[in-house]
């Protein structure tokens, strides 16, 4: 591959930049079908310093790969960034495919900075955090793939701390310090994350996965395109909110329903007369882009970029306007509570990552009972609230009753006998959980109605 | 036979034809392919119990987890991919799972392709002109 650039100076505000054009040819493609292309994108003279390779052939692979992504995207520059959050944790098997040694440095300048050549990388550009594993190293026999997968996380894990990456392994990074300010260009992968990033905080992501958050978390960069910038960011679809909104539950339905209907809209979700809690926003945004592809949304009065209903879509008019009542709300949660039994197997809880309220919530519950023997109940939380439960007592009680605390891993991940009937808290878990385990049989409840069904092995949640 | 031709940008250059496989929702890439066969196992998809190899998706924009362009990257990889996308509203998703595994694609069409286009239908796709030419399945 040849790269050519085009260098034109020119001042703006008393900053230099550089215009660049760069034109590649690719000469070939997987089918064989010949191809050109051309990037053309305004570029700082930090950026065309990186494509040069004077600051070391990991920044200028990667800058060349945000080229491509950037283009695609119709940006015409990029966004300094100094907040990423990615998950690397690669599968056993292909970790061996590409790199029989198991040498991350080798793994990575193949699989993501596209580069035959062994790439060391001694320092990130940006503040970079871990997103969940997937893996709990201590319960290797719960979860896909056993030591086998565990050994590969924890290969991922110790590069990742070797190249300057906090490794909170937590799908809610938020929780865990790594907050952005309103405003902030922001580089995250994990869905839940994203839609709370945006929409809570008023930070600015694009729904990154983990090769272009990468490659941002070395150059410090991100193509400014999509919900970077402010005239994406209005809402273009109201969704008014005919019912209490009184539990988590709630919320997690309301924000599947809107993922089902909202399509390419941005949701308004109004008349909402409760104040949520960290919970409920999180299953709300957890929610929607799981069903659909909410990746930004606001609610008047409570999140950030809507003081009003005005400021939410910018004054935006003939807005068409969906309603979610009782009768949304029971069909939404009749797609999760198919099971023709009452019988439940398992309880997986924590998706996204539980809060330490969660966490105390279920201790509180099942403290001094004992999990049904025929049940197994897992809970999924991030490495920072396992430790803080540790010593407030939470994980010896959960422990005692016969629950798993999972640190770092997911309950798409563990390894469930598809035949068995599984209850959750979670939409998003009960989205994704018969997708990646086969598993068919489903209860969606409170967490309560969770942890009855975990003591008794029973469902006896209410119908909706 | 009856030909459209649809104009719009490049998300990712290259041309590339097959038979379209369209759906008017959004797509998601987590949990709904058998990455080594190129079915589509999701309960309640669309295009459920099909194949996307060699096939041009033709979709509203993609949805679900953020993992999705890996899972376009892994079709790629397995040889189980489709050949080319044409997507109503392209999104980070779409526009990094198609530089992923390099297959052309073209968003921001004069027409919503899939309101143009029907399954079965086939499709050329120029991805360095934006350009999808349309031979609509005689029925």
């Amino acid at each position: 591959m040849s790269i050519r650039y085009k260098i034109v100076w020119f001042t703006i505000a008393n900053a230099r930049l550089f215009y660049l054009k760069a034109r590649r040819a690719h000469t070939s493609q997987p089918a064989g079908a010949g191809v050109s292309c051309a990037v053309s994108m305004k570029l700082t003279v930090d950026e065309v310093d990186m494509l040069r390779g004077k600051q070391g052939k990991a920044k200028q692979k990667a800058m060349e790969f945000l080229l491509r992504y950037g283009e695609a995207l119709g940006a015409e520059q990029f966004a300094d960034t100094n907040n990423v959050t990615l998950c690397i944790c690669p599968e056993m098997e292909s970790l061996r495919r590409i790199t029989p040694a198991l040498d991350m440095d080798e793994y990575i300048s193949k699989d993501s900075l596209f580069s035959d050549e062994t790439l060391v990388i001694d320092k990130l550009k940006a503040f970079t955090t871990s997103n969940a594993t997937y893996r709990d190293y201590a319960y290797p026999e719960l979860q896909k793939g056993g030591k086998d997968a565990c050994d590969a996380a924890y290969i991922g894990e110790k590069y990742c701390q070797r190249i300057g990456i906090v490794t909170l392994n937590s799908c809610v990074p938020y929780q865990c310090g790594n907050i952005p300010t309103k405003g902030e260009h922001c580089a995250w992968t994990e869905s839940s994350a994203i839609a709370y990033c945006n929409s809570i905080i008023g930070a600015k992501t694009n729904i990154e996965g983990s090769h272009s958050a990468f490659a941002s978390a070395i150059t410090g960069k991100t193509p400014l395109a999509g919900l970077h910038l402010d005239e994406n960011r209005k809402g273009t679809i109201i969704v008014q909110v005919d019912i209490e909104m009184d539990d988590v539950l709630n919320w997690g339905l309301l924000g599947y329903y809107a993922g089902l209907q909202a399509g390419l809209e941005i949701p308004v979700y109004t008349n909402i007369k409760n104040i949520p809690d960290l919970f409920m926003l999180m299953s709300l945004g957890a929610a929607g882009m799981s069903s659909g592809t909410i990746a930004l949304f606001h609610i008047p009065g409570i999140t950030p970029e809507a003081a009003t209903l005005d400021m939410a879509t910018g004054n935006g008019k003939n807005i068409s306007v969906i309603s979610y009542g009782r009768e949304e709300r029971k069909k939404t949660h009749e797609i999760f509570n198919r099971s023709a039994k009452d019988d439940v197997d398992v309880v997986v809880l924590g998706c996204p990552h539980y809060s330490l309220e969660r966490i105390a919530a279920v201790a509180g519950l099942l403290e001094g009972k004992k999990v049904h023997e025929s049940v197994e109940l897992y809970i999924t939380v991030g490495r920072m609230q396992k430790a803080i439960a540790d010593r407030a007592g939470y994980s010896g009680i959960i422990k005692n009753a016969g629950g798993v605390l999972l640190e770092d891993s997911c309950g798409t991940h563990l390894d469930i006998d598809p035949s068995k009937s599984t209850a959750s808290d979670s939409a998003k878990m009960l989205h994704y959980l018969p997708r990646m385990t086969g598993v068919h049989d489903t209860f969606l409840g409170t967490l309560k109605e969770c942890v009855t069904a975990a003591i008794m092995g029973k469902w006896t949640g209410r119908a909706l | 036979m009856k030909k459209i031709v649809l104009k719009g940008r490049k998300v990712f250059g290259g041309t590339a034809e097959g038979y379209a496989l369209v759906t008017k929702d959004a797509l998601g890439g987590m949990g709904v392919f058998d990455v080594s066969t190129g079915m589509v196992t999701e309960s309640g998809n669309d295009w459920e119990g099909k194949v996307v190899t060699g096939k041009v998706l033709v979709y509203k924009t993609g949805k679900g987890s953020s993992s999705w362009a890996g899972w376009y990257k892994a079709l790629s990889s397995m040889g189980t991919g489709p050949v080319a996308h044409v997507i109503t509203k392209n999104n980070s998703q779409t526009a990094l799972g198609v530089v992923l595994s390099r297959v052309p694609a073209v968003t921001e069409l004069d027409q919503d392709p899939t309101e143009v286009i029907s399954t079965g239908d086939w499709i050329k796709v120029d991805g360095d002109n934006g350009i999808v030419e349309v031979t609509k399945n005689q029925p």
